[in-house]
């Protein structure tokens, strides 16, 4: 890798012992795909995927506190991932004692961490921190150094911005260094797509189906979607983006797309078109038997398979207004037809704090809470990451949750039925 | 016995048995319950890995394609070779993907006497020649013997 005579003064420890380490870090980092150079970080703002205290991370707390005592801290202020715990979410006595004290007793001290290093505020936790409401929206062409897979998927393929799909950790380096290795997403030729997907379903696909079955297939390459502008329309509206968010975090869950191209509506295929798309790329042609093939694949790991649920999970990535408020009147009209005033699940969803804020100043929020939906802020993901919620049936309409824990994957429309009616159908 | 030359990514030598998935290794969801609650062995947590669900991962040469998933993944890498609950190895069929990588890179520039050999581009064929339990043997110019 050739450095700039600023970057190789870095390396030679000019900054000290502890920043050069992180430039050493960068540079390993891009020689094993080949970059030839760093390039300068030009986001206004980071995004880390570590917002947790887990216990479990102390290696990470170590590497944190080095780099704090060392003065290696970012030069841009950061938003991260969701907090994991918030007392309105329901659970037992002995849940809210392995969250406190053994889980993620590490939370308040991890956070003073973030803090030091640069955290943008005390809002800052959402995985969709690309939202209006969370002020972290960076711009096409824009060099980030982010992580959440979800985020990166998003900033890539909606907004045009540039990013690999950077680990915890390295994410921070990029910031810190104020430089990340030139290679893949960032680069022309990475942005190319290896796969044609031709959506040819008889009605609008569940976004986290269709991601999931894209993802599973295509894993780290980049598919370009064509006939999904039929059911999107050709604007990036608030209705297109949301189903892009859990379109995007699918396929970067259940397999490890960092960016998309949708035919006639993303911005590079709006400008570029098939252009984009490298001359061997493999086809892959999704319809209604394929998407039901994919569903019907997940594993069911629930002890009981025919067990009540008992939690309910819609918010993974998190919701925005528009689909907040989306939800809210489609549980009052479900409710009215079934006779019902309040969810049959006890049912939680879960959105950034800036959003939250928004939809309490609306008419919507005394509406949805009185369909008995708990409004929070956390990290669902982190919330069942533990033994405990094993053997617990929750249901959800997100396939990224359903990827990472032992949460049972409903249709949005399945989920509305069950919270509704008391079943699927 | 055959052997395959692949890219080597983190230096080393070493045996061990092998453990092959031949779906994508979803780091967090195979690793959290492990680092979270004290297993040594590092049992594989991921229910959607029907190779690996349920099997030690700890010591063994993780045969795979590819990581998938999210974004934690290096730095679940990280942890578990802090730990000393890390894979003997990492053979990859493909070329490596940008997590482990990052994992691979951390543990090497900020963890001490940590050896974990990774070598990617083996190619298909290596994927589908090893199986659990055969021994595989890692050589530091790249070269894999599976036996």
């Amino acid at each position: 890798m050739v450095l700039t005579k600023e970057q190789q003064d870095i390396l030679n420890g000019a900054k000290g012992e502890t920043m050069a380490k992180v430039m050493k870090t960068l540079i390993m980092y891009g020689e094993i795909f080949g970059a030839e150079k760093l390039v300068p970080v030009t986001s206004r703002y980071n995004h880390l995927v570590t917002s947790f205290g887990l216990k479990a991370l102390g290696p990470v707390y170590d590497l944190m506190d080095q780099l704090i005592e060392a003065g290696a801290v970012s030069g841009q202020k950061f938003s991260a991932d969701p907090r994991p715990l918030d007392p309105k979410v329901p659970a037992n006595w002995l849940q809210n004692l392995v969250f406190k004290k053994f889980m993620y007793s590490k939370q308040d001290f991890y956070e003073n961490q973030l803090k030091q290093l640069g955290l943008m505020n005390e809002d800052a936790f959402s995985c969709a921190c690309y939202l209006d409401e969370q002020g972290n929206r960076p711009a096409r062409g824009e060099v980030l150094s982010w992580a959440e897979s979800s985020a990166v998927v998003y900033a890539n393929s909606v907004l045009g911005a540039r990013c690999n799909r950077n680990s915890g950790i390295m994410d921070l380096m990029g910031s810190v260094a104020g430089y990340v290795p030139c290679f893949g997403l960032l680069t022309d030729e990475g942005r190319k797509a290896t796969w044609v997907v031709r959506v040819e379903t008889t009605k609008k696909p569940e976004a986290q189906l269709l991601g999931s079955a894209i993802g599973m297939k295509v894993m780290e390459d980049v598919p370009y979607v064509v006939g999904l502008d039929r059911w999107l329309g050709q604007e990036l509206n608030d209705d297109a983006c949301a189903y892009l968010k859990d379109f995007g975090a699918a396929t970067a869950s259940n397999g490890a797309v960092g960016l998309y191209h949708i035919d006639g509506l993303t911005p590079e295929a709006k400008d570029l078109g098939r252009d984009l798309i490298a001359p061997d790329a493999r086809e892959y042609v999704i319809d209604d038997a394929e998407l039901r093939r994919v569903k019907d694949s997940y594993p069911l790991v629930w002890k009981n398979p025919d067990a009540a649920p008992k939690l309910c999970f819609v918010g993974c990535p998190h919701l925005s207004l528009q689909q907040l408020k989306d939800w809210t009147l489609r549980l009052e009209q479900g409710l009215r037809a079934a006779g019902r005033k309040k969810v049959t699940v006890p049912t939680v969803f879960t959105t950034a704090p800036g959003v939250k804020k928004a939809f309490e100043a609306t008419v919507y929020a005394p509406r949805l809470a009185g369909a008995g939906v708990i409004l929070s802020c956390i990290c669902p993901l982190m919330y069942m990451n533990n033994p405990l919620c094993g053997p617990m049936p929750v249901i959800t309409c997100s396939n990224k949750l359903r990827t990472y824990t032992t949460a049972r994957y409903y249709t949005e429309d399945e989920i509305l039925s069950i919270l509704t009616k008391g079943g699927p159908q | 016995m055959k052997e395959f030359r692949g890219r080597v990514v983190a230096p080393g030598c070493v045996s061990a048995p092998a453990l092959v998935s031949h779906g994508g290794l979803n780091t967090l969801a195979s690793f959290q319950k492990a680092l979270q609650f004290g297993d040594k062995k590092a049992t594989c947590g991921d229910q959607n890995n029907p190779d690996l669900y349920g099997k030690p991962m700890a010591g063994k040469a993780l045969c795979l394609p590819q990581t998938i998933g999210s974004t934690t993944g290096g730095l679940v890498l990280y942890c578990a070779c802090s730990m000393n609950r890390q894979p003997a190895c990492l053979l990859f069929s493909n070329p490596i993907d940008s997590l482990a990588a990052a994992g691979s890179v951390l543990a090497a520039v900020w963890l001490e006497d940590v050896n974990m050999p990774v070598v990617d581009c083996l190619g298909e064929e290596f994927l589908a020649f090893v199986k659990d339990g055969m021994t595989v043997t890692v050589k530091e110019n790249g070269l894999v013997c599976v036996e």
